[in-house]
Parts: C-alpha cells; structure tokens; sequence
C-alpha cells in the first residue's frame, strides 16, 4: 500500500486486517512476507529555514532530493547517512524516512553525533492508526517524553514515520585527510584513538585493513574554513608523530568507500556491522573468520563480511557492544538483549502497537 | 500548585515505613525528622514546597534497588533527586512520597581517554566530572550554569544544556550509557562505551524522562579534548530584530560558535550596574564565542565582525586575551544575579524557530504593557532557547499569580510560532498544565503509556510533566491496588 497523504496511512493502519512490512523504499532489504505499507507515497519539503538549520520533510522523500535541496542553501545532513545499495545489491534509494526509522550515520556520526541526534521532531502513525507528534522543529526542547529518540532507530517497529524535522549543517568551505599507509589494525586505532584525543576536531577516522589500493590504508578528516584546516592539517602530523601523506579538497571520494562501506559490497556472504569500545576492535577482529573488514569511527564500528555459518556474536563473548547482521539470514538481525531491556522494548511495543501490525518478527 | 492530596493510609504508617527503611540502608542514610527533611521541601523553584514523609540517601546502586522494591510493595510514591537545583519543581515531593537522594553517590568508576569517556556514579556534580578529567586535556561538554551544584542525576532526568551546547548538544548528545534501577528494584544496564543501542533507543527515551521512569545511578558519558582556546566577540545593536537577524547570518556563513548569547536594554542594564563589565549603551547585545587556535579564533572572530558590521552596530569588541574575555562574559554570566538583586522574577525557558524572534520579543513587551510586569530577555540566541525573566514583587498580595499568568501566555506564544514550552528547564510542575498547548490528547496519552511500561503503578514522580486531569486515571488506578 502506498498512501500518499497522512491521513489514508492512518487509515490503513486502523483499518487493517493483518501486518504490514513497514517500508520506506525498501532499500535496507528487510525480507517479510506480509503487505508493505510505505511512507514513499508522503513526499516533500514542508519548511526549511537555512538560517534556523532547520528542514521539515516528509518522510517519502528521497534521500537525494533532500541533499539536494540542502546543497542550493550550501547545507547537508551532517550525519552523513550511507547509502546501503552498494551492500544490499538493490536499485532503491533510500527515504529520509527510512535513514531516521535506521538511525542511519555515517562516518561523521563519531564527532557530530548520530542521525538520532539531529533528529529534532517526527510525526507517524502508531499501530492503532493515531497520528502522533512528538518534539518539534527547534533545536533544544525537553517538552515531554522523548519519542524521537525512540522512534529514530526503531525500524519500524512502533509506527509508521510520516514526517521529520532535521537539524542540518552548512558545508564546510574545505576538507582534507591525512592518510597513513601500512598500519596494523592495533596501530591503525591507537592512531585514530589519538588523532580523535587531539584539539583538532577530527571528523572521520577510519581504517581499512585492504584499502582501495589492496594495501592497509587509515584515513582522518578535518574540515572547515581553508585556515583553519591547513593549519590543523599541519599540527596534526606533528601531534601524531607519524608520517601522513595529505590530500586537501578531492577527498570526498574516499569518505564514501568508507561511508558505504565499500569492502562489504562483493555480493556473497553475510555482513556485520559492529558497535564496540574503538580499543576493543582489533582483537574482536582478530577474532573473528572474516573475509573483509573495516573500520569507521575511530575503531567503534566494525563491519565485517563472513561467511553464512560465522556466528559474530559468539566471538564477541567478554566484549562490551553489539552487532547487526545487515545482510543475510542465518542469524538474528538484531542483537539479544539482557532480559530486563527486552521487556521494557516488548512492553513498549505492546503499548505502540497493540494488535502486532508493525513489522512483526523484527527487532525481537 | 495543585498537588494530589497525600494519601493517609501511608502518612498514619510512616513510623512503621521509616524503620523499614532503617531496615535496609546503613546508619545515617535515612532522614526523617521534620527539622531535617525541611532541606528536601523544595528545589529552586522555592515557590512551591512540601515536606516529604522520609528521605533516604542510599550508598549504593543495591541500595538504591532494595529501596525501590519496598517502595513498589509498600505502593509509596518515590521522588528522585539529584541536587535539588531544578527550576521546575521536578524534585518537588509530597507529603506522602519518599525522597531518594543521589547525594552518596558521587564516586568516579572509569576513566578511559583512548576511548574518550567517563563512568560516573550519578550524584556527582557536573563541574567535577570535567573537573576528574581536566588534567588530561579532557572535558564534559554540557555545562548548566547550574554545574557547580547540580548533578548528572538531573542533568539526564532533565536533558539539561549549558552554553556551549550550541556547538557539542545537550545531556542527550552526550551520554553512553546509565545504569538504572526500576520502580521493581531491577537493576539494568542500558548503553555503555560504545555507540548506539542495540535495540530500541532506551537511553534516549530515559534522558529527558523527569525522573518518571527509573532511578539512574551511574552514567557513561562521553569527554571531549580541550580545544586550544576560546574567545568572545561582544556586539551591540540599536534593534533586537537587527540583532536577531545577525545572528542568522552568522549561522548561515558555516561559523560554528560554541556560543551566541542575547541581552536586553534592561538586562544590559541591570548587570552593567551589578557588575559593571563596560557594556555599551544599546538595545540589543549579542556575544559569540569561538574556539581554535589563537589565529584560528582570530579569523573566526574577524568573519563575525564582517558579517556585524552589515547591520549597524553600536560596537564591536573582539577580545584578545583572557581578561578581556572574562569581562565580556562577566555580565552575562551575573545577569540572573543582578535581576534578582533589583527583584523578584521567574525565568522561563521557551523555545522558538530562530527566526521568530523579533516576533516574540515584540509580544513580549506587548504582554509586559498588559500586565503591568516588566520582562528581562537574556537567553541563548543561536538556538531560539529563550530566558524571558518576569519580574514581580513577591510581597505584593496576586503578583505572583499575575507574574504566572503572564509567562504561561508567553510559553503559548512559543509554542503558536513553532517552539516549545521548555529547552532545558524540563515541565516539572511548572509547566505540567500546559502540556495540552503543546500536545494533543493522543500524544500524551502515548507519552504516558510509556510510563504505564516502565513504572505501571506510577510511584516514580507521578504528579509531574502530565496535566494532572491526563494522568488522573492511571494516577487513580495505582492507588487503588
Ligand atoms: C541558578 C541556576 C541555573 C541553572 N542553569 C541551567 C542551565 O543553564 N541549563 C539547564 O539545563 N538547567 C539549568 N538549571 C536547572 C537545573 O540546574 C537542571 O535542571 C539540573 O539538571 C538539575 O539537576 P539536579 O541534580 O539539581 O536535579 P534535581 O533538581 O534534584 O532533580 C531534577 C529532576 O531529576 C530527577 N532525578 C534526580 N535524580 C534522579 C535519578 N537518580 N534518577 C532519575 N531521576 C532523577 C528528579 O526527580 C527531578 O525530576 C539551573 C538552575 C539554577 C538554580
């Protein structure tokens, strides 16, 4: 079903007679068997207000098109979603729905903060069919309960997103990375762990044991005004003490082999995405049989890409985190958790939506 | 204030309650005598008080439990609080409730800077988190100018902010990881040294919750490394609007101050005789501060100015050193000071679309005509947290309730533009009335169901952040058990 105002969602959902596999365009490839009820039908703009850093769009609406509209203001999502098509095979982009429903966030999410948090307001549909808000268009606002939180990251889960409001970002005038060639992955995230540690503001730290050029390469990024970025450029090697090779501006290309995870892309086997403490990446890595890995955010993400009978989860006994199985079946998607936490998650659910149309059989 | 009359059964049993507490907590944890919880009656919102029956101050996070769950049998209301520095009455008690004090628990648990964060027991006052870790290069970002007393226990119950959240967020932006424990006395781990929730986002949902949903005794929080320095810009206008305007400019042009503060002529005024820090003589006075190297703030400093000086300003004062610096904040950072020493007032905390503002200020003085009640306006301008301070005589028999009148008509009026009633202060019961100017009926009856999973007798805060008219059947069918 593809409703395209709020109130025909609202509609379908009070209306139903059974569960929906609750999508954006489905390019994050959830397999269910049941009806899709999409938000893909709800787009466009609402209000932006370049000034405010504030942009209200429907939650249809493509990914691409709210970049776009932002770029003609000289503004992006600074959270810098990645596009899962590259590992999910598909030809869908992505919804701006579908990135908050995902919490999706890229490699900036280790110094701006994750979608989550640029999240400032969302309308949806619970599973009884009610149109609800929560939070606004403003930046700071404790007023109640924050559902935002909730629903950004909860895959559908508790209802439908017809609607969210962003914080966005202006562009920075320039970027540049330092590259280190040849690190082991120990090397490469006390590295990152340092560089992140500096006054530098470094925002991406990444490291990919196979880079681009089949050699282990760790990149860092600084960005802002032409200035400022040169100079910290500069006093970053020296803080780091390492030899960098350094590449102002035309670094946009590598940041996206990071974002989309690009070592995950080769179409067999499943693949992990990681949440752990950055110091505990190598050894996890280390442990497990992977036959590609990569690491974002300092070392705190790992992706991996292992084979179908590779329990991931079983090889992380003893670490703090948890892992997402992002393609692939054998496994569950999500991470078990402590009983106490998946009874609060169940009784939220149950409250959310009572009669279990929304996306049954995800999330536990 | 409106509170839900005190339950009897439990005021008749309090003797037999206290020894049960005695009970379960070391000597000296638990206070009872009138003289004693006279301290635990109020927080800063000072108009409201009421005694609670006992306070306790547990040691420990199996303390903390052991009280929960005697609590949730015995069916007492339970009011959390941190250092009793809320301005919405968010740890006002009852007569009939427990007050559970984080006031023991202050200890630092890890300190791990390749990983850049900090475990913290949750009474631990906010200046001494960045304190544990300042030597090492290293701060906490959130910084309520309430941080020399407040403890992170509010901070997240609140989702509280500071000045510099403009640039690094608010108590939500920056926290990893709570330990809490639920009204059954179950203690859980949500989050902790990494990123992001496995599952659904139950830290964020908990950070912001009023104290509603459980007790928080430990906090993973994340720290930041010291930028290099920071430095103000002091800018003064002849028009709010025009002030209002530059502000968005600056936004605009990709600066990322830490900062963007906003006085009025009156608050102006008023601190420049407190404090005397040389403000001029304008209506409007904006200050941004910017961090980097020396040059690197040089340059910000001098875009700022470019941009201030499109619009006409009455002056602009860049500092070069740290002196300099603390006299430009000296007046700010006094102006609550200063009003209170002219006067009595209540600071509100609406928010509002930036670019609403010379709006709302118009219809502030407009209001302040109406009701005869002179308004200060000092706030947070880059991000429309609004601090209208309304001044009233607290002597003067129905000023205060005039004064009341008057800034819920204001919180309206930030809602009506596209804000909201409150950008770090919290409801509380403050605000609790106006929660359906805000919410329709179905939004906060799913806010509450939320509550119905955590807490489903409603013992933890219950006469807070909801109308009490929303949460009187679920209140009602908790005393029935
Ligand atoms: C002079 C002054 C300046 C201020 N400036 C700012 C500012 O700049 N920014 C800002 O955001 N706020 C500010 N505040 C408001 C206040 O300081 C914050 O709300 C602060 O976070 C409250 O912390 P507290 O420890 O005093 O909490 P308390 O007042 O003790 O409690 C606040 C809330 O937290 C709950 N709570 C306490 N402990 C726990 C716990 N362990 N588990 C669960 N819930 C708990 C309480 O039930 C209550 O609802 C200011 C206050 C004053 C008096």
């Amino acid at each position: 079903m593809i409703p395209t105002s709020e109130e025909a969602l609202a509609e379908a959902v009070k209306s139903a007679s059974g569960p929906f596999a609750v999508r954006g365009n489905g390019s994050a490839g959830v397999v269910s068997d049941h009806p899709v009820l999409t938000a893909k039908g709800l787009t466009g703009v609402s209000l932006y207000e370049p000034g405010a850093l504030t942009l209200v769009v429907k939650a249809g609406t493509p990914v691409s098109e709210v970049e776009t509209v932002l770029a003609a203001e000289n503004q992006r999502l600074a959270f810098e979603p990645m596009n899962l098509r590259g590992i999910m095979g598909g030809t869908e982009e992505g919804t701006i729905g579908g990135v908050v429903a995902s919490n999706r966030s890229g490699p900036r999410r280790l110094a701006v903060g994750a979608c989550r948090d640029f999240a400032l307001g969302v309308r949806f549909v619970d599973g009884m069919g009610r149109i609800i808000k929560n939070g606004g268009r403003v930046m700071k606002n404790v007023t109640g309960y924050d559902l935002v939180k909730l629903m950004a990251g909860s895959h559908g889960t508790l209802g439908v997103l017809t609607e969210v409001s962003l914080k966005v970002l202006p562009m920075p005038e320039t970027s540049a990375t330092l590259t280190l060639h040849g690190l082991s992955d120990a090397q490469a995230v006390a590295a990152m762990s340092k560089a992140l540690g500096s006054p530098y503001e470094v925002t991406g730290a990444a490291h990919a044991p196979v880079g681009p050029d089949g050699s282990a390469v760790t990149v860092l990024r600084l960005e802002g005004f032409e200035e400022s970025v040169s100079y910290r450029a500069a006093a970053l090697q020296g803080f780091l003490g390492l030899r960098c090779a350094q590449q102002i501006e035309a670094d946009a290309a590598i940041w996206e082999w990071v974002r989309d995870a690009q070592p995950m892309h080769y179409p067999e086997g499943n693949v992990w995405r990681l949440s752990v403490k950055p110091s505990d990446a190598p050894d996890v890595v280390a442990r497990v049989p992977a036959q590609a890995a990569l690491y974002d955010w300092g070392g705190g993400l790992i992706w991996l890409r292992c084979a179908e009978d590779v329990d991931v989860r079983a090889h992380m006994a003893g670490v703090d985190g948890h892992a997402t199985l992002v393609r692939g079946a054998s496994f569950a998607r999500f991470h078990p958790q402590s009983a106490g936490v998946a009874a609060l998650s169940k009784g939220l659910r149950l409250k959310f939506d009572p009669k279990g149309l929304l996306n049954p059989g995800l999330m536990g | 204030m409106e509170m839900p009359t005190p339950d009897q059964n439990i005021l008749n049993r309090k003797a037999d309650i206290v020894a049960r507490l005695q009970g379960i907590l070391p000597i000296g944890c638990v206070i009872h005598a009138p003289e004693e919880t006279h301290a635990y009656e109020c927080d800063a919102l000072t108009a409201y008080r009421c005694p609670p029956l006992a306070v306790v101050l547990p040691e420990t996070t199996e303390q903390v439990a052991a009280v929960l769950k005697l609590c949730h049998q015995q069916g007492l209301p339970v009011v959390p609080r941190g250092a009793g520095t809320s301005l919405a009455g968010g740890s006002m008690p009852t007569a009939d409730a427990i007050v559970l004090g984080t006031a023991k628990l202050n200890d630092v648990l890890e300190t791990d800077y390749d990983n850049r964060f900090i475990r913290v027991q949750s009474g631990r006052t906010n200046l001494s988190v960045t304190g544990a870790v300042e030597e090492n290069g290293f701060f906490y970002a959130p910084d309520p100018s309430s941080q020399l007393a407040c403890a992170i226990a509010g901070n997240i119950a609140m989702n509280s902010g500071g000045a510099h959240c403009l640039k690094y967020g608010v108590t939500t932006n920056n926290l990893l990881g709570v330990r809490i424990v639920t009204i059954e006395g179950e203690i859980l781990d949500i989050g902790g040294a990494f990123m992001d929730a496995a599952g659904l986002d139950l830290l964020g949902l908990i950070c912001g919750s009023e104290g509603q949903l459980g007790v928080v005794t430990e906090a993973t929080l994340r720290i930041l490394p010291q930028p290099e320095g920071a430095r103000p810009v002091l800018i003064g206008f002849d028009d709010s609007e025009v002030a209002g305007a530059c502000v968005s400019d600056v936004i605009k042009a990709g600066i990322l101050p830490v900062a963007i503060e906003f006085m009025d002529r009156l608050c102006i005024e008023v601190t420049e005789n407190f404090a005397g820090a040389g403000y001029p003589d304008c209506n409007a006075l904006l200050i941004v501060e910017v961090e980097g190297s020396d040059a690197e703030i040089d340059a910000q400093l001098a875009r700022i100015s470019e941009i201030a000086e499109r619009y006409n300003p009455v002056e602009i004062r860049a500092s070069r050193s740290a002196e300099e610096s603390a006299k430009i904040w000296l007046g700010r950072k006094s102006a609550f000071g200063a009003v209170g020493q002219i006067n009595d007032y209540i600071c509100l905390d609406g928010t509002i679309p930036v670019s609403q503002l010379p709006l709302v200020l118009r219809r502030i003085n407009e209001l302040s005509a109406e009701y005869g009640l002179q308004v200060g306006n000092v706030f947070h301008a880059g991000d429309g947290n609004m601090h209208p301070l309304v001044l009233f005589d607290a002597n003067k028999p129905g000023d205060l309730e005039k004064c009341e009148a008057m800034g819920a008509e204001i919180l309206k009026l930030c809602v009506s533009v596209g804000g909201c009633l409150t950008g770090e202060h919290g409801v509380g019961v403050e605000k609790r009335e106006l929660m359906s100017h805000q919410y329709a009926p179905d939004d906060l009856d799913l806010q509450m169901s939320v509550k119905d999973v955590f807490d489903p007798s409603w013992l933890l805060n219950p006469a807070k952040v909801f109308p009490l008219s929303a949460s009187a059947s679920r209140r009602a069918s908790e005393a029935a058990q």
